[in-house]
């Protein structure tokens, strides 16, 4: 069996909500962090509030939603954050949510290793028959990475943000099970 | 377009009002046991549900309209004899970036095909255009309910996203879109 945790750069590590709300508090100050992963407006938050929400979500073990800690396969230096959540069990499509918070990892294909390792959790062990992804159109950086790993282009919320004084797409990406088998040469005559 | 005195809840043959915590329960469980509403409605398993269970999901609902302030709900009555037709609803609305989600369904077939939900939606397009100020709207629907993508096309709504073979019935894939109007247009609508 594979180890399907494991990228050329990271892994999924567990999500440790003491860990994790220290980490995400400190990687959310970074305002350009903030606004790149999510629509709302930031609200100062301390660790101890993070982890409320994280503590119930991971304590609750959902199977709909999994969320994971990326490390640095190096250091095991916690660098990012990971989220599936199956939107859609019988129709078995899941959202991804990414985010690296430690900058000095950004642009150097750190995103796109995270990316390839979550594809083939959702394929290979959630066996979901869709992944599917937001991301603003201010963010080329990760559309480039989305595109790599196989995501296609599927349309663009008109306008949908509004940040410095502009309106911007949201850009919707997904990826098929049959898409991504194919891709990475996994035979698939007994599916 | 309309003035202050066009009343925002009134339309031709229906009215937007709130929820009958006493009658409405068993009236919308009727609803959940027709699955052909069930899965134009709602891209989750179809089930039906009893009065007991809306009951409590009323409970909630009005639970997040007074506490998350991002949800306006009404339920849809025949102006002539007040008894319950649909829901209607504008969610998950996003106040910074003026954006929401609007939902409506007519629960019984009788009553289907007869021009409610086109007064529906105008209602609910004023409401989130030109009382709730919203930037833009969407709509998902699923690719075999051909009603509602004519019912959008029909009020200029373009169809934004594709989510492809993202949900599954009767043993096929279907793709789910999502709808989008912004007031802009709405506006030049309106008045054209």
């Amino acid at each position: 069996m594979k180890d399907i945790f494991t990228g050329k750069f990271v892994r999924l590590s567990a999500f440790d909500p003491e860990e994790m709300s220290k980490a995400f508090a400190r990687w959310s100050l970074n305002s350009e962090y903030f606004r790149l992963l999510n629509s709302s407006a930031r609200p100062m938050k301390s660790a101890k509030s993070e982890a409320k929400w994280m503590e119930e979500e991971v304590a609750e073990m959902s199977l709909a939603s999994y969320f994971f800690s990326i490390r640095t396969l190096t250091d095991a230096k916690l660098i990012g954050e990971l989220g599936l959540e199956v939107v859609n069990w019988s129709g078995r499509e899941a959202f991804v949510g990414l985010g690296i918070g430690e900058t000095e990892y950004w642009g150097r294909g750190y995103g796109t290793d995270i990316m390839n390792v979550l594809l083939r959790y959702a394929f290979t062990e959630l066996n979901l028959k869709r992944v599917t992804l937001t991301v603003f159109e201010y963010n080329p950086r990760a559309i480039r990475s989305y595109e790599k790993v196989g995501f296609r282009h599927e349309g663009q919320v008109r306008k949908a943000l509004n940040r410095e004084g502009r309106r911007w797409n949201a850009v919707y990406m997904g990826i098929l099970r049959a898409e991504w088998l194919e891709q990475n040469g996994y035979q698939t005559t007994n599916e | 377009m309309f003035d202050i005195q066009t009343q925002l809840f009134e339309g031709q043959d229906i009215r937007f009002g709130p929820i009958d915590h006493e009658k409405d329960p068993e009236i919308e469980s009727r609803w959940t046991h027709d699955s052909e509403f069930m899965r134009l409605m709602e891209t989750s398993p179809a089930r039906p549900m009893s009065a007991a269970m809306l009951r409590k999901q009323y409970e909630k609902l009005e639970k997040q309209v007074e506490e998350d302030k991002n949800l306006y709900h009404f339920m849809i009555r025949a102006r002539a004899d007040d008894r319950l037709i649909g829901k209607a609803s504008v969610q998950r609305i996003e106040w910074a970036n003026g954006n929401g989600c609007l939902q409506i369904g007519i629960g019984a077939a009788e009553d289907r095909g007869k021009g409610y939900g086109t007064q529906a939606l105008r209602m609910l397009l004023r409401f989130a255009f030109a009382e709730l100020n919203l930037f833009r709207v969407s709509a998902y629907v699923p690719e075999y309910n051909l009603a509602a993508i004519a019912l959008m096309q029909k009020f200029g709504f373009v169809q934004e996203v594709c989510r492809r073979k993202a949900l599954e019935r009767d043993g096929r894939r279907w793709d789910l879109y999502l709808f989008g109007l912004l007031n802009d247009d709405w506006r030049d609508q309106a008045k054209g």
